[in-house]
C-alpha cells in the first residue's frame, strides 16, 4: 500500500517527502481544488520546485482539481488540467465528468484518480468513471464500512485509495450542502467547507460561543477545549437534548484497520490535511511511513503500536480518534 | 409551468402512502415520483407495490410517473435493489447515484438526473445526456443565475437543453451519510434502529442552542429545518429556463400548497414573500428568505 500524504505549502510537502510519503497531493492557488483557503497551496515557482525535488527523490505528486466546475469561469479548470499535465504530475484527482472529461479527451496519457468529491460507493459508479474516462485510481468517501469496502474491491478492477488520518468528514463527501446552507459557500462550487471568513467567536458570560454565519455552533465552558465550528461538529439541540447531534470533534484513525486493508486490496491510504501545519504533516507521515514499513516487512508492530496512538491521538481533534463509518457501530 | 410532486422522502408507513397517494392523485400535478430516495432499510413498499401503485395512479388520470432510485447507494444489496428499480420496464427512473446513470446507460434507459447528482455545468450535463439523461433536476444549491450560465452554456456548445426541474418546495434534502442521526437521537445503533425514523413523519428538528431551527435530522440524511419555498419567485424562474417545479411531500397541507402553486401557474399574481426560504435561488445561505432579509 502506498502512503499518500497532503500538502498546502511547500515546507509540508518537503516534509512529506522527508518523511516518507509514497506521493504528495497538492492543489492550486484557486477554487479548483477542494482546499481553497487563503494562503493556502502552491504557486508556480513552488510547484516547479517541489516537483524537482519529488523527482529527485523517485517520489510522485498528484494535483487536487477536484471541485465541480461553474460555467462561468469554465476556463479556470480546463488550465487547470493543462497545467498539470504539462507539469507531467503523477496524477490528476479530479471529480466533475465535465472535467474528467475535457482531461481525457485533450490529455489521453494523463493518468485519472477519481476524487472523493466523485462520491462513488460502489461498483457501478465506479465502472461509470472508468468506462468513460479511464480512471486508474478512485478514492472512497469516508462512509463505507470495512465490509462495505472489501464487496467494492472484491466487484470492481478501478484500484482504491481509502482514509487513513485525519479529519472526519461523516457525510458523503461531495454530497453535503450544510456549509452552502449557512455560509453560501461550499465544498463541490467553493472549496470550502464552514469558510473563516463566516466564523465567529465571542467571549460571553458563560464562556465562548462559536458561530458560523451568525448560527451558534456551540457553546464552551472555561475549561473546554474549542473546536473549529464545523456544522458538523457541533452541539445541538434534538428533542430537548443537548448534544453532538451529529458527530463529536474527532479525527478519523485506522491504524489498527491496516492488515485488514491490505488483505482487501487497497492500493493506498491517504493522509486528510492540506490546510494543516508541516509540523503536523511530519509527524502524522512519519507514524505512517513506519506502521506502512512494519505491514511490509511482515511485523506484526504491537510493541511500536502504543507509541504510534499517542503520537496520532496529540494530533487529532479534541485528542480523540475514531475508526468512523469502517466500524458498523459506528454508524 | 409544469407541477411535479418529488419522492416522500420521509418514513411514512404503507398506509399513511396509499392514503397520500389516494389524495395526490386529485391534484392538478403533471408528474409523480415514486419510491425510497433515503434509506434501503425502509420497505413499506416494495419495488412491485411502487409499480402496481404507478399503475393504479395511472388509471385513474393522465399522469407521468417516476421512480427514483436511492441517493447513497453502499451495500451490494442495494446495488442489487437499484438494478432491479433500472430493469422495471415501465417507467423512468431517477438516478440520485452515478451507479445509477452507469445501470441505465448500459440499458440505454432514458432517466432523470435527480437533485442528489453534482451536475453543475454543461460539459458535465452534455456528458450525463449522452448516457440518456432527459431531464435534469440541479442540486439544491443551484443558484438562478448558475442555472442560466449552464442553460447558456449548453447553447453554446450547440447542445440541447434538457428540460429542467427545480426544487421549489419543501425540507431541502442537504446531506447524506453512514450514520442515521435520527438512530443516534434515539440511542440506537442503527443495525438495530426499530425503524425509529417512522415516528417522525416530517423527521426530527434540529435547533441550535439559541433555539433555532437549523436541520431535519431524517435517518441517513440531513435536511435544512426551514421549507425552500421559491413561489414569490415564480416569474423569475419561469424566465430562468425552468420547466417543472418540484413540490417536496410534506405530512400535512400538501393540497394547499399544490393549489397555492397552481393558482400561480395558471395566472395569479405570485405572493410578495416566500413562506419558508429562498436563498439559494440568490446564490445566498440557503437557510436565508431574500425579500425578509432585504426588507
Amino acid at each position: 500500500m502506498k502512503l499518500v500524504c497532503p500538502a498546502g505549502s511547500l515546507p509540508a510537502l518537503k516534509a512529506a517527502v522527508n518523511e516518507g510519503a509514497d506521493a504528495i497531493y497538492v492543489g492550486f492557488r484557486d477554487d479548483t481544488n477542494a482546499r481553497h483557503f487563503n494562503g493556502l497551496n502552491l504557486d508556480d515557482r513552488q510547484l516547479d520546485e517541489a516537483l524537482q525535488l519529488i523527482r529527485q527523490r523517485g517520489r510522485q505528486l498528484y494535483i487536487a482539481v477536484n471541485t465541480y466546475a461553474q460555467p462561468q469561469g469554465w476556463e479556470r479548470w480546463q488550465r487547470a488540467v493543462d497545467r498539470a499535465a504539462d507539469l507531467g504530475v503523477d496524477a490528476l484527482i479530479a471529480a466533475d465528468p465535465g472535467v474528467l472529461a475535457y482531461a481525457t479527451q485533450q490529455h489521453p496519457d494523463l493518468n485519472l484518480h477519481l476524487s472523493v468529491q466523485g462520491s462513488a460507493t460502489n461498483a457501478q459508479a465506479l465502472a461509470f468513471y472508468q468506462q468513460r474516462y479511464n480512471i486508474r485510481r478512485a478514492v472512497l468517501p469516508r462512509v463505507l464500512s470495512l465490509a462495505q469496502v472489501r464487496q467494492v474491491a472484491q466487484s470492481s478492477s478501478v484500484p482504491l485509495e481509502v482514509f487513513a488520518f485525519g479529519s472526519l468528514c461523516i457525510m458523503a463527501e461531495g454530497r453535503c450542502h450544510l456549509s452552502s446552507y449557512v455560509t453560501g459557500e461550499s465544498p463541490n462550487l467553493c472549496g470550502v467547507c464552514s469558510p473563516a471568513k463566516a466564523v465567529r467567536w465571542q467571549q460571553e458570560e458563560d464562556g465562548l460561543s462559536s458561530r458560523l454565519g451568525g448560527v451558534l455552533i456551540d457553546r464552551y465552558r472555561r475549561d473546554e477545549p474549542a473546536g473549529y465550528p464545523t456544522l458538523c461538529k457541533g452541539r445541538f439541540v434534538v428533542d430537548g437534548q443537548r448534544y453532538h447531534a451529529l458527530e463529536e470533534p474527532t479525527s478519523l484513525n485506522t491504524l489498527d484497520l491496516l492488515p485488514e486493508l491490505q488483505r482487501i486490496g487497497v492500493c493506498a491510504v491517504k493522509i486528510e490535511g492540506r490546510q494543516r501545519s508541516p509540523a503536523y504533516v511530519q509527524q502524522v507521515t512519519r507514524v505512517w511511513r513506519q506502521a506502512l514499513d512494519n505491514l511490509h516487512a511482515g511485523r506484526d508492530g504491537s510493541e511500536q503500536a502504543g507509541t504510534w496512538q499517542q503520537a496520532l491521538a496529540r494530533l487529532s481533534e479534541g485528542s480523540q480518534t475514531t475508526l468512523g463509518a469502517y466500524h458498523r457501530s459506528w454508524q | 409551468m409544469k407541477l411535479t410532486l418529488g419522492p416522500v422522502l420521509f418514513y411514512w408507513s404503507r398506509s399513511h402512502l396509499l392514503q397520500f397517494y389516494a389524495d395526490m392523485i386529485e391534484q392538478p400535478l403533471q408528474t409523480i415520483y415514486l419510491g425510497e430516495t433515503v434509506c434501503s432499510k425502509r420497505r413499506a413498499l416494495s419495488l412491485d407495490d411502487w409499480l402496481g401503485l404507478a399503475r393504479e395512479l395511472r388509471q385513474q388520470r393522465e399522469v407521468e410517473v417516476v421512480l427514483s432510485g436511492l441517493a447513497l447507494v453502499e451495500a451490494a444489496s442495494e446495488l442489487s435493489a437499484l438494478k432491479r428499480l433500472c430493469d422495471n420496464g415501465e417507467l423512468m427512473v431517477e438516478a440520485n447515484d452515478m451507479g445509477a446513470v452507469q445501470l441505465l446507460a448500459e440499458r440505454q434507459q432514458p432517466f432523470v438526473a435527480g437533485p442528489a447528482l453534482n451536475l453543475y455545468n454543461a460539459h458535465s450535463l452534455r456528458e450525463l445526456q449522452q448516457c440518456g439523461m432527459q431531464r435534469w433536476v440541479p442540486p439544491v444549491e443551484c443558484s438562478g443565475r448558475l442555472l442560466q450560465d449552464c442553460l447558456q452554456q449548453l447553447d453554446d456548445l450547440q447542445v440541447p437543453r434538457p428540460e429542467v426541474e427545480l426544487f421549489a418546495y419543501g425540507h431541502m434534502p442537504l446531506a447524506y451519510s453512514a450514520r442515521c442521526f435520527t438512530a443516534r437521537a434515539e440511542n440506537r445503533p442503527k443495525d438495530d434502529c426499530q425503524f425509529c425514523c417512522q415516528n417522525f413523519a416530517e423527521g426530527l428538528l434540529m435547533e441550535s442552542q439559541e433555539g433555532e431551527p437549523l436541520f431535519t435530522l431524517n435517518g441517513i440524511q440531513t435536511m435544512s429545518a426551514k421549507v425552500c419555498d421559491l413561489l414569490p419567485d415564480y416569474p423569475a424562474l419561469q424566465a430562468g429556463g425552468v420547466d417543472r417545479l418540484r413540490l417536496s411531500p410534506r405530512a400535512e397541507d400538501m393540497a394547499l400548497v399544490i393549489a397555492r402553486y397552481a393558482a400561480v401557474c395558471g395566472g395569479a399574481q405570485p405572493p410578495a414573500s416566500s413562506e419558508g426560504c429562498n436563498g439559494y435561488w440568490y446564490g445566498q445561505p440557503g437557510m436565508i428568505n431574500v425579500q425578509e432579509v432585504s426588507s
